[in-house]
């Protein structure tokens, strides 16, 4: 039942309710899930949290680990990679805190491992927080990247 | 439509870990064509589902703030040689692309 409802979109297992009248439980194939349009479109990280994870309480800890330059050459093509031991992991999303949307990316996970590489675009110098879901909680990595010549295309 | 590649490099732990290049513009709708003067509108990858041998095994959620042909990167500690690994992905204009390649 879990993984039906975080491969439907929403990771807040519990609140089924709250879910569907967002708009969040659309009927869609059990393996696909819509994307997250809550999340992208909110303007701060506390939102983009609770819209993807349901919650935006984090533990303690040093369980995910970031690689990510410590200045950009380029802000357009940041590559970041996000790593973790944990088990049981659900998802992990990728915030830019400076960034006009700061919900950049994100993977959901259903049997692959906790790693997930891309590469974002950077507005300005700004704090990148990587956080993943696993075992129900929400752990957290951030790097401070420098930027020099903004990639937003402006 | 030859414009996803996948790359799988088997992983020190065992397992395998999974590169895919998409080649697509990923605009934000923010950047102006220098030649008209417009914004070009919003054309970004959405969702990225990456299967072994059929079964979903993760799905990426990508936006705007994404760079241009993404390279995304995830890893598949079950799989093992001879399966298959399938990525498939769809942008904001219900434009589809997809790649398929066996675990050697």
């Amino acid at each position: 039942m879990k993984r039906r409802i975080f491969l439907k979109g929403s990771l807040a297992a519990g609140t089924l309710a709250v879910a569907a009248g967002a708009g969040l439980l659309t009927p869609t194939r059990v393996l696909a899930s819509t994307w997250p349009k809550a999340a992208f479109e909110s303007k701060t990280e506390a939102d983009a949290l609770n819209a993807f994870f349901g919650t935006s309480e984090v533990e303690q800890g040093d369980q995910v680990s970031i690689k990510a330059p410590l200045q950009a050459e380029n802000g357009a093509v940041v590559p970041i990679k996000v790593m973790t031991s944990l088990e049981g992991v659900e998802a992990i999303a990728i915030i830019t805190i400076k960034n006009p949307s700061p919900y950049t990316t994100s993977l959901q996970v259903a049997g692959a491992g906790g790693l997930y590489s891309t590469r974002i675009k950077m507005g300005q110098t700004s704090p990148v927080n990587c956080y993943v879901k696993a075992g129900g909680k929400l752990y957290l990595a951030s790097q401070e990247i420098k930027v020099t010549v903004g990639g937003c295309g402006g | 439509m030859a414009s996803t590649k996948m790359k799988i490099k088997k992983s020190k732990g065992g397992g395998y870990e999974v590169m895919v290049l998409a080649k697509h513009p990923m605009e934000t709708g923010l950047r102006k064509d220098k030649k008209t003067g417009e914004k070009v509108p919003a054309h970004f990858i959405q969702t990225m589902e990456f299967a072994l041998n059929g079964e979903t095994v993760a799905q990426a959620n990508l936006g705007a703030g994404v760079s241009k042909n993404p390279l995304i990167g995830i890893s598949i500690p079950s799989a093992k040689s001879g399966d298959t690994v399938t990525v498939s992905w769809v942008d904001n204009k219900g434009e589809s692309d997809s790649a398929e390649k066996a675990v050697k």
